[in-house]
């Protein structure tokens, strides 16, 4: 077990933006949270970081998987792109929530760093800025940042936002082969019906409430599936 | 006129000066790199306000003034981040509120008390307001800031770079700002003696802003922002030597023309 949410509610800003929320998601499982905008999703997310207190009902996590453990891809970046740092200072950052008080980085860690640049396609870009870089590219970046913090939980919130169709393909990629290669169990936050029922392995759909929790096989033969898969795109 | 310089440095008072100033010039430039991109410049204003009226009012009461001032502003700091963490006051606005408050009050409490505080060295500092105290303090505290900066130097980035993922990722970023809301309490109230409580800020924010014209990385911007820092100090207490200008004075002086040329640097070498 990775994490487990038993009869959560949310609210934001004092009003009730989700409850009874309940679910459980295995090692190497790859949820993808469905539904419209406005209907608790990224405040789901927020809750699982640990960054909000649920209102109600209970977060556990799974033996051994701790906050520094777990990567993350916000959904909009919360610092401004102009600030005075290159990618390979801010992709670094992931690893310091394993570092606690120890100063600046291990060898191991510069050089898992480099991998991952590697491997993400971000090595030409990995001493610019972020004001200098495309809207993928940073994207990459800030993924190359949530995989130096992952290991057991990669979560993604709504990854593809704002991205062209090609990077939009790549990204879904890159993080099933995560998922299905190194183990890392993933949640996507995402209103792309389509993509999640192609990659993910579970489907939690939810509205202020959920409305489907479970394999993405059932999800399919639901009519909340059929009607969001039947032309009527999701969210806008 | 140089060997002038060195002459008049050899005096007690002008050498704990430069002492002081490059100590301040290099912690002022490290708090500004952390604050300025953060959009937080405007905290060293306020909170310089709020050590002129703590510092008013100690010499009212005949009180040691960093006694009063250093508490004080220590918890000015911190709630500046609360109002701004807390969001219903938007942070310019508090900040503005309480930096003209506590003027305010440091006005009336000195012409209340109708004591003859030296207003001028306070607003616009004085080389000679570093006293034998004064001294002692920054050169113990100054080198505190610096080396609390060195040694947590990635952690204070993160937390000022991405606060949310840091939060996300597991580290401590509650005890990172209170950190930083003390050094930059500390380095401001023993600055404005010098500095005087208008150009205190000018310092914190000039070094990172011009070194942000040309640097390309966190940390190129980090010791750029420092040189920029002591060059300007030391060129800005020359000319205030010099010319006779107020020391604090003469130092923006020489930090606004160091903004100038990088940022004519930083334009050439992208028109490239």
């Amino acid at each position: 077990m990775i994490l487990k949410c038993e009869n959560v509610s949310l609210s934001y800003d004092g009003k009730t933006v989700a409850e009874n929320i309940n679910f459980e998601i295995a090692r190497g499982d790859y949820l993808c949270i469905l539904g419209e905008n406005g209907s608790g999703k990224t405040t789901l997310i927020n809750a699982l970081l640990g960054l909000k207190k649920p209102t109600g009902g209970k977060i556990t996590y799974g033996e051994g998987v701790k906050a520094e453990n777990i990567g993350y891809l916000p959904q909009k970046q919360s610092a401004s792109v102009d600030f005075p740092a290159c990618v390979r200072e801010i992709v670094r950052t992931g690893f310091l929530g394993k570092r606690g008080f120890r100063p600046y980085y291990s060898k191991a860690e510069r050089d898992r760093a480099e991998e991952l640049i590697v491997k993400l396609g971000a090595s030409e870009f990995a001493g610019k800025q972020l004001s200098e870089l495309s809207g993928g590219q940073q994207k990459r970046a800030l993924l190359v940042r949530a995989l130096c913090a992952t290991q057991d939980l990669l979560i993604l919130d709504e990854p593809t936002a704002a991205l062209d169709p090609i990077v939009t393909e790549e990204l879904y990629e890159m993080t099933k082969k995560l998922n299905a290669e190194e183990g890392i169990s993933v949640i996507m936050v995402s209103h792309d019906v389509s993509a999640a029922t192609k990659f993910a392995n579970r489907i939690l759909h939810i509205k202020h409430e959920q409305l489907f929790f479970g394999n993405t096989e059932d999800y399919l033969k639901t009519e909340l599936a059929k009607a969001y898969l039947g032309g009527h795109g999701i969210g806008h | 006129m140089v060997t002038d310089f060195f002459e008049y440095l050899s005096m007690d008072f002008a050498m704990r000066a430069l002492i002081v100033g490059l100590l301040l010039s290099v912690c002022a430039a490290l708090l500004g790199v952390c604050l300025v991109p953060k959009r937080y410049s405007m905290i060293g204003d306020g909170l310089s306000h709020v050590g002129f009226g703590a510092l008013a009012a100690a010499s009212a009461l005949g009180t040691a003034p960093l006694a009063v001032a250093l508490p004080v502003v220590i918890i000015a700091s911190f709630l500046l981040l609360r109002l701004r963490e807390n969001g219903k006051i938007k942070g310019d606005s508090a900040i503005a509120m309480i930096s003209a408050g506590a003027l305010a009050i440091g006005v009336m409490v000195v012409s209340l008390s109708g004591s003859n505080t030296d207003l001028d060295g306070y607003m616009f500092g004085s080389i000679l307001a570093i006293t034998k105290t004064d001294f002692a303090v920054a050169a113990v505290l100054f080198p505190l800031v610096i080396a609390t900066f060195v040694l947590f130097y990635t952690q204070i980035f993160a937390v000022c770079y991405d606060e949310n993922f840091a939060r996300a990722t597991g580290m401590k970023a509650g005890f990172y700002d209170m950190l930083l809301a003390f050094l930059v309490a500390v380095t401001i109230v023993i600055g404005m003696r010098m500095m005087g409580t208008l150009l205190i800020s000018a310092l914190i924010i000039f070094p990172s802003v011009s070194a942000m014209r040309v640097a390309k990385s966190y940390f190129a911007t980090v010791v750029t922002a420092v040189a920029t820092s002591v060059i300007s100090f030391l060129l800005g207490m020359f000319m205030s030597f010099e010319l006779s200008t107020p020391i604090g004075a003469s130092i923006v002086v020489c930090n606004m023309a160091a903004f100038f040329i990088m940022s004519a640097i930083g334009f050439l070498r992208k028109g490239k």
